[in-house]
């Protein structure tokens, strides 16, 4: 070992850690251009009519009522239908399936279809519903929200109720209580914050999918609640208006964006603050 | 003597609603199995009549024609595995750069906020990236970075003819490096959460031997995660592979196969996305629904062999 060795150690490192310093930079700055653009794009086109009108023909003004509803409905019935299967096959994994071989594969497919392509999704439900129906439907764009939110909530479901002590389970079952109130009244209550964080991360995605809505729910100009019709929805909204030629198209499209971009870092934020509230000790 | 009849242990009334739930709990876990199997069949069901019509040829022919109603999924295929490797290529890097600034490099305090940070934006929806790119990021391209691209790279010897062409903004290129922002905030979150699971004191001894932060990170860390960190590079691959607003915007759909990186292509899920509601003849139709199963079939080997790695890191974790 000489000085020289030493020296090209510490070269070495040094330059390492500007590479690291420099990388993190390089990943904010792009990130922080995409969200300074929607924030800049979004405030210039937000005004009043935005909740109070429908979407608009090209060249008139209009709003994005019909948009908002229809997301709000679709993405609160796919967290309806999706997220109580997703906890009872999470209960499943944790309580029931934990070792056994029917287990393991559950969790791996489940794994996968956490990040399946959600535009595979989307063709699985037309194929599924629309093609059979013959027409598009709100309904078919909730279940392909459902089949995102499913993998999501069953992994969260599975890993808080790992993380409940063992203690608890034995405390309850030598009590002569029945497994499932232990698991009803016990285990989801010590796990519901991260439950619920679970559910919270789910909204926050697909309240942004945009491919599987193309071929289930589509889009619908006008008002609609009627489920078995096509409804109007924000992602759909903004891609077909940002691809437009239009300039009022643009502008309602960015309106969308930011809303958008918003509610996904509120909801986020909402459930990182729930996670380290609750944060659970074992001692 | 007298006998002693003990009580018959009655059944405990829970019994039945204990089944019942554990049915329930089973039934659950069934459909997600049931979900993810019967993707994969009704798609190969509803592309049969392309498979029956073309075969293999679908695979390898770079026709498609619409009105003649002859389709070959080579073109896209390809888009989607070009697109899907610049993305890659640029993501790995900075996202390990990252990775090592937040575990080993950063200041205490800038650490959580920086990671936090990072991982609210792996959330943002990609339509947001793919309308960013449009309206933003082609334009800058096109009048700034791309001419000259085209005037001092596309000269280079045989990677030449991957960087000249007219500077349109929109293609390969472009649609390969907003993937790569969507998927750094992913990989580089994955990467962190697998670097803070090497324990302390293989750390800490490296470090009193007199290691540089540099060679803990090479020589200690990345050994001792090496699985679970490529199995991360995999889950951004298939996040890559199958993403569709945010390449569809940009890659300016165009069904000609050619070798530069500045023209306008097409990847699977943005011919999916862009074709399917106008698909007018059953054939068309078909032919994209056999497109998403080819991508579905390589997403799930891409995500298969990534679980699979990362699992591993968990398993040796487990028997420590």
């Amino acid at each position: 070992m000489n000085a020289w060795h030493i020296g090209v150690r510490g070269a070495k490192n040094a330059v390492a850690q500007v590479l690291a310093t420099l990388a993190t930079a390089f990943g904010l700055f792009w990130l922080g251009w995409i969200l300074w653009t929607t924030l800049l794009n979004g405030l210039a086109s937000i005004n009043l009519a935005l909740f109070t009108q429908m979407t608009p023909p090209p060249g008139e003004t209009g709003g994005l009522l019909n948009a908002f509803v229809g997301s709000a409905l679709m993405s609160g019935l796919g967290v309806l239908i999706g997220a109580p299967i997703g906890v009872l096959a999470g209960t499943y994994l944790a309580e029931y399936g934990r070792g056994a071989w029917f287990g393991e594969v559950i969790r791996f497919v489940n794994d996968i279809l956490l990040s399946a392509p959600s535009i595979v999704l989307g063709l699985f439900v037309y194929t599924l519903v629309v093609a059979r129906v013959g027409h598009f439907s709100a309904l078919a764009g909730s279940l392909s929200l459902a089949l995102i939110v499913l993998p999501v909530v069953v992994r969260t479901t599975d890993e808080m109720l790992r993380l409940v002590p063992t203690q608890m389970r034995e405390a309850a079952l030598s009590l002569g209580v029945p497994q499932w109130k232990v698991t009803t009244q016990v285990l989801y209550r010590a796990s519901l914050p991260g439950i619920v964080t679970g559910i919270l991360l789910a909204l926050a995605r697909i309240s942004g999918e945009t491919a599987p809505l193309l071929f289930t729910a589509l889009n619908n100009q006008y008002w609609t609640t009627d489920l078995s019709a096509p409804m109007a929805n924000v992602p759909v909204v903004i891609f077909q208006y940002a691809m437009s030629p239009y300039d009022n198209w643009h502008s309602l499209a960015w309106a969308g964006a930011f809303f958008l971009t918003l509610f996904v870092l509120l909801v986020g934020l909402a459930a990182r603050a729930i996670v380290s509230r609750h944060r659970m000790t074992h001692d | 003597m007298s006998v002693i009849t003990l009580p018959v242990p009655t059944r405990v009334a829970g019994d039945a609603a204990d089944r019942g739930f554990r049915w329930l709990a089973t039934g659950a876990a069934l459909l997600v199995l049931v979900a993810l199997a019967a993707a994969a069949g009704s798609m190969l069901w509803g592309g049969r009549a392309a498979f029956g019509k073309f075969g293999f040829g679908f695979l390898v022919s770079r026709t498609w024609d619409p009105v003649a109603h002859e389709f070959g999924a080579l073109i896209p295929i390809y888009g989607t595995l070009v697109t899907a490797l610049i993305a890659i290529l640029i993501a790995v890097p900075v996202s390990f750069g990252i990775a090592m600034f937040l575990t080993e490099v950063a200041p205490k305090w800038m650490r959580g906020a920086i990671g936090a940070a990072v991982e609210l934006l792996a959330a943002i929806p990609s339509i947001i990236y793919g309308m960013w790119g449009l309206f933003v990021l082609v334009p800058a391209l096109a009048e700034h970075v791309y001419p000259w691209v085209d005037a001092h790279m596309g000269s280079w010897p045989l990677v030449g003819v991957l960087f000249s062409g007219p500077p349109l903004g929109l293609g390969m290129l472009t649609a390969g490096l907003v993937l790569a922002i969507m998927i750094i905030p992913f990989i580089a979150s994955v990467m962190r959460e697998v670097f803070l699971t090497v324990p302390g004191r293989l750390k800490e001894s490296a470090y009193a031997l007199g290691s540089t932060r540099w060679e803990v990170v090479w020589d200690v860390v990345l050994p001792y995660t090496r699985s679970a960190v490529v199995g991360g590079i995999f889950l951004g691959l298939g996040r890559a592979l199958g993403e569709t607003m945010a390449v569809t915007f940009v890659l300016g759909n165009s069904h000609d196969l050619t070798a530069s990186l500045l023209m306008p292509g097409n990847s699977i899920a943005a011919t999916i996305a862009n074709e399917f509601t106008e698909a007018d003849s059953p054939m068309y139709r078909s032919s994209l629904i056999a497109l998403g199963f080819v991508l579905f079939l390589v997403t799930f080997v891409v995500l298969a062999a990534a679980r699979l790695m990362l699992r591993r890191l968990s398993r040796q974790e487990g028997n420590r």
